[in-house]
């Protein structure tokens, strides 16, 4: 069987896929890289923390024009999950101002981003509309 | 003798495409026509802050003195992203307020034609082996992937955000903003573009990210600003016509982002700006109603709307109204960026936080020609650099 890693240390696959902060044990504050200190209060202490994984999209951008290699075009948005901002692209969605609006209900979902050479499978994530 | 500081000379080059010269003449360029336009020379110097971040490590300030005058002063090489400029004039300015010179000069200069995206411009080709590096843990690229590292991409959002906060933004109301600027930048013959486009061109040319499209992006573009500063006691030992074409900063703030959630998510460019202006009118005793004209950081054409916001030229939450109202246009009650602001003019990025300075200071001395506003005695400019920094300066005409 072919084993899977996440794009990002952030992103969880199992039990079901989710995102994890660093949420500074001071003043609550969350972050997704590795962190030296609080920028808010310069606490260094931190817990993980999972994020919820439904929002609302507080803005997007669609790109048509990018670096050699990135598939355009393609949603770039700013998801607010409960309280928890999240920067990520929409996915399955099409990429046109029709279909993509500001306040869209949207979940967590994931993608595939390639095997590299071992078989391992790279899982990314995005986030798609609540369909109703 | 007040610790006031005055801008005694300061010049803008022709922004656009000079392939024939390099960093150092375009610079030396805009520093001998500054000095000349304040009567002095480098040897009156007694300070240089230098901006330029596309050439690399080297001091410019440095290769600069080799062709301008080697008269041993400090030099302070800066670099603040968008807000270089401001920044390096801002150095000027402080060396001189903590009395250790009488004049101070300040350059930024750029070589940014053809340079296409200045971030999220490439990415990496994928590893055949997937690795975790970097602060994510990422193990491939994650530009397109994770969102949009393209500042096009960072400000459409910075725009998309305001219209979702307040509403009353579109497509076409971001439009509109490029068409005022583009239709301003025709008075300007030192504009890297100086053509007038219409709503349907400006909308119908190539999308880059929605909502801005080409012409609602500043111009990548080659230039160079420079200004002479001076202190009060020694401009009143100057001659009447020096004294009487000073220019007064009446407040020079520069600030970064304070914390705020999400700020690490999207790059938060409205509150530091709030604070800088806040601080700036508290300096300069004067509110945004006594403003003559602005000229503010239209990066792109999303980010002009979100700064009428920031720098209190609206209420809170009043942008939109205050566009439709034709407030910010050259003939409104509000003029902002009759330069024709960075979407036509250029943005060389160093000479920027200069060049918009010098803007102010043209109608501020009654030699702004065709498109002189009438009688302008305060202005306002402003800058910002993503990371971020934000400079704002507020600046009055000699009494």
């Amino acid at each position: 069987m072919s084993s899977r890693v996440p794009l990002v240390d952030y992103l969880a696959l199992e039990p079901e896929p989710h995102l994890v902060a660093h949420e500074c044990v001071s003043c609550g504050a969350r972050y997704f890289d590795r962190r030296n200190g609080c920028a808010n209060c310069f606490g260094t202490e931190f817990h993980d923390v999972d994020v919820a994984t439904t929002g609302e999209v507080r803005a997007f951008t669609i790109v048509a024009y990018a670096a050699p290699g990135i598939e355009t075009p393609f949603v770039a948005a700013v998801v607010d999950c409960e309280g928890t901002s999240v920067r990520a692209n929409l996915i399955n969605v099409t990429p046109d101002p029709e279909h993509v609006s500001l306040g869209m209900k949207v979940r967590l979902a994931t993608n595939s981003v390639g095997t590299d050479a071992a078989g391992t499978e790279a899982i990314g994530f995005g986030f798609e509309p609540i369909s109703n | 003798m007040s610790d006031d500081v005055w801008i005694l000379g300061i010049t803008m080059t022709k922004f656009g495409k000079r392939p024939d010269e390099d960093t150092i003449d375009l610079a030396a360029e805009a520093v001998h026509a500054a000095l000349a336009d304040g009567g002095v020379t480098m040897a009156d110097m007694g300070i240089l802050a230098a901006g330029n971040l596309m050439g690399g490590a080297g001091g410019i300030g440095q290769a600069l003195q080799k062709q301008v005058g080697q008269t041993g002063i400090p030099v302070y090489n800066v670099a603040n992203a968008c807000a270089t400029g401001a920044t390096a004039l801002r150095t000027a300015i402080m060396a001189i307020k903590a009395g250790e010179c009488d004049y101070g000069l300040a350059v930024g200069v750029e070589k940014l034609s053809g340079v296409g995206l200045l971030a999220g411009g490439s990415r990496a080709a994928d590893r055949d082996e997937w690795t975790p590096h970097g602060r994510y843990g990422a193990v491939a690229g994650v530009d397109g992937r994770i969102g949009t590292e393209t500042m096009p991409g960072v400000f459409a959002q910075v725009g998309m955000e305001y219209g979702h906060k307040y509403g009353g933004t579109s497509f076409e109301l971001f439009a509109r903003i490029s068409e005022k600027n583009h239709s301003h930048s025709t008075l300007n013959p030192l504009a890297a573009y100086s053509k007038k486009m219409s709503l349907d061109e400006i909308m119908n040319d190539i999308m880059i990210a929605y909502p801005n499209t080409r012409p609602m992006c500043s111009a990548n573009c080659d230039g160079a600003a420079a200004a002479v500063v001076v202190s009060d006691a020694k401009l009143k030992t100057l001659s009447l016509e020096q004294q009487r074409r000073a220019v007064k900063v009446s407040a020079s703030v520069l600030t970064t982002d304070p914390w705020q959630e999400a700020c690490q998510i999207l790059p938060d460019v409205n509150t530091l700006t709030r604070n800088a202006a806040k601080q700036a009118y508290e300096a300069a005793g004067i509110g945004p109603e006594d403003l003559d004209l602005v000229e503010l950081h239209d990066c792109f054409a999303t980010a002009e709307l979100v700064h009428y916001d920031n720098l209190m030229l609206c209420e809170e939450g009043g942008a939109v109204d205050l566009f439709e109202s034709g407030a910010t246009w050259r003939d409104g009650s509000m003029p902002v960026n009759v330069s024709g602001g960075l979407e036509s003019k250029g943005h060389p990025i160093s000479a920027t936080g200069i060049a918009n300075i010098w803007e102010v200071c043209h109608h501020l001395r009654g030699e702004a020609g065709p498109r002189q506003i009438e009688n302008a005695k305060v202005g306002l400019a402003h800058v910002i650099g993503l990371g971020s920094a934000c400079g704002v300066h507020i600046l009055e005409r000699a009494a």
